[in-house]
């Protein structure tokens, strides 16, 4: 097994989201800092979820890392390495 | 219908287990009955967290594999040879027992009418799970929007919802294409081989088409299929994948 | 106790001595693969590690150079984060020692860096002393790419996660600084018989 055989898509760590943001992040859409390319956190890649340290989102263009979760004691840190910017949506 | 999986917070509750239908050797569907279930899209998932008595806890995802308008909630299952949780739901869970989850989840990897179409929808293995939900609640609002669905499987028993899909895949615009990836038997008349560019090519709309497509199942097989759709001119943009992992999911 | 699910055991192993296993592990009979990112695969003919930052010179070895140079066979406990545990783990590599043979350094701190990004960084107490390995085989076979091959850093006696995949190099630093991990919330040290996980343990 190689390494595409680990990495999900954004969508999955949605329930994670929903944990830190409330409402859910995976169709919302982001800019990564690095690279400046535009897309649904859905659609981005992820690693090291759900058995790793933390949700690693990386940028699905250039790998830069975008957002880290990491669960500590009864909450999150959540850094935001690379994410130049999001847009949130209030869903029906 | 409209969107209508209302955000709350997320949290976890105990869904009883109300059937575990084998619907393969290898794959189940639990049918659950979940307090205060607000609905769902279709293309959602379940996060789903067994605890053991000492404590220890393993989470993994889940596809709904029941259409929103259905009064049960059923998520489809396959078991992994190692897997944490996966043979816990397949062979140990029954009737009767609490299952701790939290959903809907995912507002990304959704189709509802008003995507539109046509729909093409790639599986691979238990990827079919979250499509299904799509097929399902397409045919109970009896949609026109063109739909095809290409699935690939190690062999005909692995085929998860076989009867299912040969009944929708008669009329009502769906067609059905298999593709089985060990030998098949010799009057076997669909694929037998591995998904390739000249499968997708054989599936796929036109590109002038627009289609709207899903690909789901192992994260390899989601990632060359997702590629060759790319390649064949189809716009990335209107491709949603649900990469299950190293394997099934 | 909160909720619990009748019959659920997980992967576990029966654990042998628990005195083996630190608080809040468990014993795993696989070998989970777990990264943070895309795997690197950097040819061995471009393969090179170096040790910079607090140095007069800096060294750089070739992966025939690393080859040449004494190896050892080392069998540890090792201890991911993620709470499994895995019991006499087989490596063989080059001692960091070895490495750092003659250096002259005020530095007390390192920082590992990977190919693809990775960093953490250690203690130069942790990586001497017989403490730390270039890890170039396990179980016996060359170190696969998924599990950090040609070359990791193995130091056991630390969570996993120092043990840096892909490792590329050291560079020495005068003063401790965060590494990937460290800096997204884990702890600057990370001793697993102290449980030190999150930064604030």
């Amino acid at each position: 097994m190689d390494e595409t055989g680990l990495r999900l898509d954004g969508n999955a760590c949605g329930g994670l989201l929903q944990e830190v943001f409330v409402d859910d992040l995976t169709a919302a859409t982001g800019a990564c800092a690095s690279c400046g390319a535009v897309g649904e956190i859905g659609r981005q890649h992820l690693y090291d979820f759900p058995d790793g340290p933390g949700a690693v989102l990386r940028c699905s263009a250039c790998e830069s890392v975008l957002i880290v979760i990491v669960r500590i004691g009864g909450g999150h840190r959540l850094s935001t390495p690379g994410l130049a910017w999001m847009d949130l949506r209030q869903h029906a | 219908m409209a969107r209508a999986a209302i955000q709350r917070r997320l949290n976890w509750h105990l869904a009883e287990v109300l059937d575990v239908v084998r619907e393969t050797p290898r794959a189940s569907s639990v049918v659950l009955d979940i307090p205060d279930w607000p609905g769902h899209l279709a293309g959602q998932h379940v996060d789903v967290r067994l605890t053991a008595e000492d404590g220890y806890q393993a989470q993994r995802s889940y596809s709904i594999s029941s259409a929103p308008d259905e009064p049960r909630v059923t998520i489809t299952v396959e078991r992994l040879e190692d897997g944490e949780v996966s043979p816990y739901l397949t062979d140990e869970l029954r009737t009767g027992d609490r299952l701790e989850l939290r959903g809907p989840i995912g507002r990304w990897f959704v189709w509802d009418e008003e995507d539109g179409g046509p729909l093409l929808l790639i599986a691979g293995g238990s990827g079919v799970c979250p499509l299904m939900a799509m097929l399902r609640q397409r045919a109970a609002n009896a949609s026109r929007v063109p739909a095809r669905l290409l699935y690939s499987a190690r062999d005909l028993g692995a085929v998860i919802f076989r009867s299912e899909l040969e009944r929708l895949g008669t009329g009502g615009g769906l067609e059905v294409s298999l593709t089985l990836t060990r030998e098949p038997s010799p009057d076997w008349t669909g694929y037998g081989r591995r998904v390739d560019a000249e499968m997708l090519a054989d599936v796929a709309w036109p590109p002038e088409r627009m289609a709207v497509t899903y690909v789901c199942g192992p994260t390899p097989f989601v990632e060359t299929v997702a590629e060759s759709l790319v390649a064949l001119g189809q716009d990335a943009g209107r491709i949603r994948t649900e990469r299950f992992g190293p394997t099934g999911g | 106790m909160g909720f619990v699910s009748r019959g659920f055991r997980g992967r576990r192993r029966e654990g042998e001595s628990s005195r083996r296993l630190p608080t809040g592990q468990y014993l795993t009979g696989g070998f989970p693969v777990l990264s943070a990112g895309p795997t690197p695969h950097t040819p061995l003919a471009e393969w090179t590690f170096t040790i910079t930052g607090e140095i007069d010179q800096p060294r750089r070895w070739s992966w025939e150079e690393l080859q040449a140079l004494p190896a050892e066979s080392v069998t540890a406990d090792i201890h991911c984060v993620t709470k499994w545990s895995k019991f006499d783990t087989a490596w063989r590599g080059v001692s960091v020692d070895t490495l750092l043979d003659g250096v002259e350094t005020a530095a007390e701190y390192v920082m590992a860096f990977s190919d693809g990004g990775y960093t953490t960084n250690l203690p130069l107490d942790d990586v001497t002393g017989g403490r730390a390995w270039l890890a170039f085989e396990f179980d016996g076979q060359p170190l696969e790419p998924q599990h950090g091959g040609p070359v990791r850093l193995l130091v056991p006696h630390l969570y996993f996660w120092k043990s840096a995949k892909w490792v590329r190099g050291l560079r020495l630093m005068q003063d401790d600084a965060p590494g990937f991990w460290e800096g997204y919330g884990y702890h600057m040290y990370g001793d697993p018989w102290r449980e030190q996980r999150y930064s604030g343990d």
